[in-house]
């Protein structure tokens, strides 16, 4: 079996968020940059099949040289071999035809992603890579064992579960559940060194075309301090949700 | 050129998401001279939708459709599209909505804008305002392709009622055979899904034991809430993981969210910050989330939530 991870390149969750050149791009200034959460769920369970039923396990980026540091962590964490694909990501759809030009040039059989990323959060790509490749999809995917040539998953759905039985070629939009936080890897010395004899493959971007733009970003006003009640005047929460802020 | 609005229902009946996405449509419709659509799948009676702005209603009625699918949905949302000619697609942010909006995309080589909290700011450009960032952040997005789709977030623009009433036509799309066949399907059916709520009632490890959620679930009974934890509960296996809200769980956009316990890890304000109210429970009063909380009460959970409900059966007895 052939897996590839997505591998999106997003700012750790405790980064201050911030804009320049007219609040239309991201400050990257003093932003520590991590494999988006999502997709560190996919990339461990893609190392259980690795080590399992020995698939091999590539990842990739849509992003500029300096998303390669993340790349290689995933190499140093087990990945075989990573793929970039050198433009720099703009909307969702661009990001998935050039993943899907991916997909198709390296015959993967499963296509792990995360459900969406913590910066734009858009959560199109996975499904958008199933559709351009005719692949087909679970979003929300909390489990997945694969035998063959046909899977089982289990997907989130709005107040439970749904267990569903598909075949490969198969994309997923995974999450947390897929393996636990406690399973995640940090890679180890000799990790990171093997990473480093590794290829890492450079693909130039094929005719990049947009269906989206960012005009502009925009923080949220400042919020106001926290109303503190008395703990014995609880008449007055009540009175406030009902008649100040109107939700109950 | 209608806009085209899939109104999602369960068991024959709209959800609540589904009148919202109806009065959003209704909304784009105004500022582009044009009328609502809505397409739904074995929903009963669809007359209700007249009040939120529909004007007219293609019903699919077909019990091959009675199990959501993402891909055979998106196809039949593609034939209304294609059958009405329309530039605009409104989808909600419910977990199937989210999962099949991208392959209708794909579909109808259309710019798909998710997460989206206002009326577009702009009918040309197509503007929308939407969350980046988890919720730190807004982004300002065109969509400049010829059909459009967006999707609202959920609670973000509210229920806005018309005078109207919506003519409905019988509409039977060819039903593509999918690939993902659906085995079983695990759901409460007694509780409100986090999803669906308007109120959410969350606690933390400041809860002490799972044995003590009797009144977190008494607390959300009260309000007609849904009820969630916080990582660490989940973790510990005090409450089962579909109830973990944070970045990495269930996003939270409820109106008014109740946090009991909860110290407020910055994962876990990530995840609830779309939520339009905040209240904190807690006896540290440095605990970070008073920072992020509308409203606050510093004291212990196991006083002041008996006392809380208390006082809303109170409240909900007057206004009832």
């Amino acid at each position: 079996m052939k897996i590839l991870v997505c591998i999106s390149h997003v700012p750790d969750t405790t980064s201050k968020i911030n804009f320049t050149d007219g609040d239309t791009k991201f400050d990257t200034n003093g932003v520590q940059f991590v494999i988006n959460p999502n997709d560190e769920f996919g990339l461990t369970r893609a190392m259980w099949f690795k080590e399992k039923q020995g698939a091999t396990v590539d990842v990739v980026n849509v992003g500029g040289p300096e998303t390669e540091p993340t790349l290689r962590k995933a190499l140093a964490i087990g990945a075989d071999g990573a793929i970039r694909v050198n433009t720099t990501a703009t909307d969702g759809f661009a990001v998935a035809k050039q993943l899907a030009d991916v997909i198709k040039n390296g015959s993967y059989d499963l296509v792990i992603a995360g459900r969406e990323s913590i910066d734009y959060n858009g959560g199109m790509v996975p499904g958008m890579i199933a559709g351009l490749t005719n692949a087909n999809f679970v979003n929300n995917c909390i489990s997945l064992e694969v035998d063959g040539t046909n899977a089982k998953a289990v997907r989130e759905i709005d107040g439970g579960k749904e267990t569903v039985s598909t075949t490969l070629p198969l994309v997923i939009g995974g999450q947390k559940g897929l393996v636990e936080e406690s399973d995640l890897r940090i890679p180890n010395m000799r990790g990171i060194m093997m990473a480093r004899q590794k290829p890492l493959t450079i693909v130039e971007p094929n005719g990049i075309t947009t269906e989206t733009t960012t005009v502009k970003f925009e923080k949220p006003a400042p919020k106001g301090a926290v109303k503190l009640v008395s703990p014995d005047n609880l008449d007055e929460l009540v009175n406030l949700l009902h008649n100040e802020a109107k939700v109950i | 050129m209608s806009v085209l609005v899939y109104t999602e229902s369960e068991k024959g009946n709209f959800k609540k998401i589904a009148l919202e996405v109806a009065s959003y449509a209704k909304a784009v419709a105004n500022q582009m001279g044009t009328t609502v659509t809505a397409i739904t799948i074995n929903a009963n009676d669809t007359s209700e939708l007249g009040k939120y702005g529909v004007d007219k209603v293609l019903k699919v009625n077909n019990p091959s459709l009675d199990t959501f699918n993402a891909k055979t949905y998106a196809d039949v949302i593609k034939q209304a599209a294609e059958k009405e000619g329309t530039k605009v697609v409104v989808v909600s942010s419910s977990a199937d909505s989210k999962y099949l909006a991208p392959l209708l995309a794909v579909g109808l080589h259309a710019g798909y804008a998710s997460n989206v909290v206002e009326a577009p700011t702009s009918a040309s450009p197509f503007t929308v305002k939407r969350t980046a960032f988890t919720n730190k952040a807004f982004n300002f997005t065109t969509i400049d392709t010829d059909v459009k789709i967006v999707g609202v977030s959920n609670n973000s623009f509210g229920l806005v009622e018309n005078s109207g009433s919506a003519s409905a036509e019988d509409f039977s799309p060819s039903v593509l055979d999918n690939g993902v066949h659906v085995d079983s399907i695990d759901k409460a059916t007694n509780t409100v899904s986090i999803a669906d709520a308007e109120i959410v009632v969350s606690a933390g490890r400041g809860l002490k034991g799972p044995e003590n959620w009797g009144m977190v679930e008494e607390l959300a009974s009260v309000l007609g809430a849904a009820t969630a934890c916080s990582k660490p509960v989940s973790d510990l296996g005090w409450r089962p993981h579909s109830e973990h809200v944070g970045q990495t769980g269930k996003p939270v956009a409820a109106n008014l969210y109740i946090a009991i316990g909860i110290s407020g890890a910055i994962q876990h304000l990530a995840g609830i910050n779309a939520s339009k109210v905040k209240v904190v429970i807690n006896t540290d009063p440095e605990a970070p989330f008073f920072k992020a909380a509308d409203y606050g009460v510093v004291g212990d959970a196991f006083e002041v939530v008996p006392k809380l409900i208390e006082k809303l059966k109170e409240f909900k007895a007057q206004n009832a």
